[in-house]
């Protein structure tokens, strides 16, 4: 290789890492740019806070995906796990007549033991993270689904008996999935696990465990305990994101979390890339959520059909996909 | 595709009633890889229906001989001869044209464990002999390799998947396959380490069919005793270079281990004054999984101790058990007089044990983490505050004074270890655990791929642990590094210690025939 290609070459590399570190945030200022011009309501505040609203549950869910990918595993259930808290708080004031703090504390607590099965199997069987969570998507969304009994639950539904439930969803409920709550709630969501993950002795571990196992574990690290706490992380905020599809939507339809894997996906593995980390990382699994929001939201207003969305949202992740895995080669 | 085995066996009835005798010859083999002449003006001589050792210690380019023969490689100079006539072998296609088989040691790699015994057999005809025929005819595939199977008494069934076969029944399905083709010359490397006495002798009966029916056999071996049962020739290296050939009777033990050996004295281990104190660390009964058979071991404060042993000889699988990194280990481990309940290696940490490990990028070191967060790696806690914050500021102080003090070449703390050399790296993940500060450290080949400065600093480092007191234990199958940094030494063969030895009291050529499990049997 003569000199003059080999600077030809580092320019490229050079240009490549540039475009990697700071693609996300450029496209994301360049999708404000188009649709500010190309509609008149997109900039508009009502907007904004509309698009942070609508992905506020995805972020929330998708920073748990985010921390068991730090430890190298992959929690496929998290939707199945969002509905399952979906359908439990709804119905705990539905149903049982509960006030607002039994119904967090039953449905996160029963969330963690979600995130024990997950754990549980994925760390004894050795089974590859993302086989074993499949199932267990399978498992957890059949569990959401008999408990209701097939059923939408809400305020005045007929129950099986044939007499109308009486419970009530609590006000202060009601107000979590409004802004500015639902907002505040996902930015402190992110804050926390970013300070968690960057700044504390265990989320070091963790991506010390997701980049190495077997020389994690001859540094005398406790791999199984921090993967075990990875997975009660994920489930837990999958657990907080059904909450507040709950208080947003005030019922629980039949599988309501589910569609929410796929963008939570899309958003930590969009992430990867932002800023250079490399890894998955609290902050860029966010700009992945904003960059979808903006992009589903955008094109709504320019009247790009509904059904038509995946389209878009599939051809971003498998471009974030794209970068990634062919730096990593690299 | 039967047809095709047949003929070729049909072909190697003809070629016995012949009597036809075949002679391989290689002449001035060399082969350089980046950084290292691997083979030098090697001659090599054999005939067919003779068992021919190849010996030599670890680095000595047997190996690569063999690989040269078999085709793995183009880029040597020298000249390979068969029956007199030049043979032109720069793949392993060629090789097997000209009737030479290889059995390389990790038998997993050329074996498809998910098909069955007899595909795996007949697999050379089943990928090239079909003729543009698309279906296989699956009776008379099992037919042909369980005649295959029946004519070398290899008794195995052929319908069994491989996955489902012992290592040594494995051994024997590539062999029988190496026959099912034009099989005139067969290389065997290191064929017998992973065996139990009884698959050797088995093994052996194969060997010694074979010679009868006229193949030439070129067995690699480290194993000194089992070479005088069964071969009568033998070719000594050392260092990519020939150092004799001769009929193997015409040799003593000793003499092969001598020039095995040579003479080689390096300057550059540390001297030391050894101040030897109390028994620190001692295990009792140590047995892991066949690989380890009832190790016992003591090491003092301020001793460092070598385990010597070739390849294979269980040294990695002892250190990883002492260390607690292996769930099917079984045994006693005693600290300062305490028992300790090592069962993975968290606590072994906690408890003041340290392992570097022989694979240093798969168990060593996080290549996609800074020189700083490798550092830190099993001491983190002495740089968490309240909550488990870190502090950042210490960390960085701490892993630049490892830094300086062991001579990491990096351009600062924050470079990703991926883009170190080799020896820097081995320098970082000997390093986090001086931070960690250890009372037993157990080194496994930890000079591995390093070039000559970073050993020194690298025994110099280890010299000055002990200066301070701590128990060293010190794996390495390069006798010249136990013969230089260790005052004491356990020589390790097929998972046993054979035998305890002053290092000042003993040569090289003492622990190598122990090594080789000479004079033993």
């Amino acid at each position: 290789m003569n000199s003059a290609e080999a600077t030809r070459q580092s320019k490229n590399a050079g240009a490549f890492q540039l475009l990697y570190k700071y693609g996300t945030i450029l496209t994301i200022l360049l999708l404000i740019v188009f649709f500010g011009t190309m509609t008149d309501n997109f900039l508009n505040y009502t907007n904004i806070i509309n698009i942070l609203r609508s992905i506020s549950i995805v972020t929330i869910i998708a920073i748990g995906l985010t921390v068991s990918l730090a430890v190298g595993g992959f929690d496929l259930s998290v939707g199945s796990t969002a509905s399952i808290a979906n359908a439990l708080v709804i119905s705990m004031f539905v149903w049982h007549g509960q006030n607002i703090g039994v119904g967090l504390v039953v449905t996160l607590l029963f969330c963690l033991v979600v995130g024990l099965v997950n754990a549980f199997l994925v760390i004894n069987f050795k089974i590859q993270d993302m086989l074993m969570t499949l199932a267990t998507m399978f498992v957890f969304q059949g569990i959401a689904l008999t408990y209701t009994r097939g059923a939408t639950v809400s305020e005045n539904m007929i129950l099986p008996s044939g007499e109308f439930a009486t419970g009530q969803i609590p006000d202060s409920f009601g107000a979590l999935g409004k802004a500015p709550w639902i907002i505040i709630i996902m930015l402190v969501v992110v804050l926390l696990v970013h300070i968690f993950l960057t700044y504390t002795k265990h989320g070091r571990y963790m991506y010390m465990i997701g980049g190495n196992p077997e020389a994690a574990k001859l540094s005398g690290i406790a791999v199984n305990k921090y993967r075990l706490l990875a997975y009660l992380i994920s489930a837990l905020f999958a657990g907080i994101g059904g909450i507040i599809l709950g208080s947003r939507v005030m019922t629980a339809e039949v599988n309501a979390g589910g569609p929410y894997l796929m963008d939570a996906v899309a958003a930590a593995f969009i992430g990867f890339s932002v800023l250079g980390a490399g890894k998955p990382n609290a902050f860029g699994t966010f700009v992945g959520a904003v960059l979808i929001g903006i992009l589903s939201n955008g094109l709504i207003m320019m009247s790009v059909p509904y059904y038509a969305m995946d389209i878009v949202k599939g051809s971003v992740l498998a471009l974030a996909l794209a970068i990634t895995y062919f730096r990593s080669r690299r | 595709m039967d047809e095709g085995a047949l003929s070729c066996l049909e072909r190697k009835v003809r070629l016995l009633a012949d009597k036809n005798r075949s002679l391989l010859t290689m002449k001035g083999i060399s082969i350089a890889f980046p950084g290292v002449q691997a083979l030098t003006e090697v001659d090599f001589h054999t005939e067919s229906g003779r068992a021919h050792a190849l010996i030599g210690a670890n680095g000595a380019g047997k190996s690569t001989l063999m690989k040269v023969l078999s085709g793995a490689y183009s880029h040597y100079t020298g000249e390979i001869w068969i029956d007199g006539e030049p043979a032109h072998i720069r793949s392993p296609k060629d090789a097997k044209a000209y009737g030479i088989q290889i059995v390389y040691q990790e038998v997993d790699t050329a074996l498809i464990p998910n098909l069955s015994v007899g595909e795996n057999i007949m697999l050379e005809q089943t990928v090239h002999g079909m003729n543009g025929k698309h279906f296989v005819h699956w009776r008379s595939l099992h037919q042909s390799a369980q005649a295959v199977l029946d004519r070398l008494r290899v008794n195995v069934p052929t319908k069994k998947l491989v996955q489902d076969l012992t290592l040594a029944e494995k051994q024997m399905v590539l062999i029988a396959r190496s026959v099912t083709m034009d099989c005139r010359f067969l290389v065997l490397d290191e064929p017998t380490a992973p065996l139990s006495q009884s698959e050797t002798e088995a093994l052996f009966a194969l060997v010694r069919l074979l010679k009868s029916e006229g193949v030439g056999i070129i067995f690699i071996s480290h194993r000194l005793p089992e070479l005088y049962e069964i071969c009568d020739d033998i070719t000594i290296m050392r260092d990519g270079r020939l150092v004799i050939r001769e009929e193997i009777a015409k040799l003593e033990q000793h003499e092969v281990v001598e020039h095995m050996l040579g003479s080689k004295l390096d300057g550059q281990f540390p001297r030391r004054e050894s101040k030897i104190g109390e028994t620190g660390f001692e295990a009792k009964d140590m047995y892991d999984n066949g690989k380890v058979n009832g190790v016992s071991l003591t090491v003092r404060k301020g001793e460092i101790v070598g385990l010597a042993g070739l390849v294979g000889a269980g040294k990695t699988e002892l250190c990883r058990a002492l260390f607690g990194a292996s769930e099917s280990a079984k045994g006693e481990l005693i600290l300062n007089g305490v028992k300790l309940r090592t069962k993975d290696p968290h606590r072994a940490v906690q408890n003041g044990l340290a392992l570097v490990p022989e694979e240093r990028r798969r168990e060593g070191i996080f290549v996609e983490e800074s020189v700083v967060v490798n550092m830190t790696a099993s001491s983190l806690s002495k740089f968490a505050g309240l909550g488990a914050w870190l502090n950042r500021k210490r960390e960085k102080q701490a892993a630049d004074g490892i830094i300086r003090d062991l001579g990491v070449k990096t351009p600062n703390g924050q470079a990703k270890v991926r883009n170190l050399s080799g020896g820097n790296q081995q320098k970082i993940a000997i390093g986090k655990w001086l931070l960690a500060d250890a009372d037993v450290y157990i080194f496994d080949e930890p000079t591995k791929g390093v070039d000559v400065g970073a050993k020194r600093d690298i025994y110099n480092l280890i010299a000055e642990l002990a200066s301070r007191g701590k128990c060293i234990l010190y794996a390495s199958s390069e006798i010249s590094e136990i013969m230089g940094i260790t005052d004491r030494v356990y020589v390790m063969y097929d998972g046993k210690i054979m035998k305890e030895l002053e290092t000042a009291r003993t040569n090289e050529e003492e622990i190598m025939l122990y090594s080789t499990g000479g004079l033993i049997r």
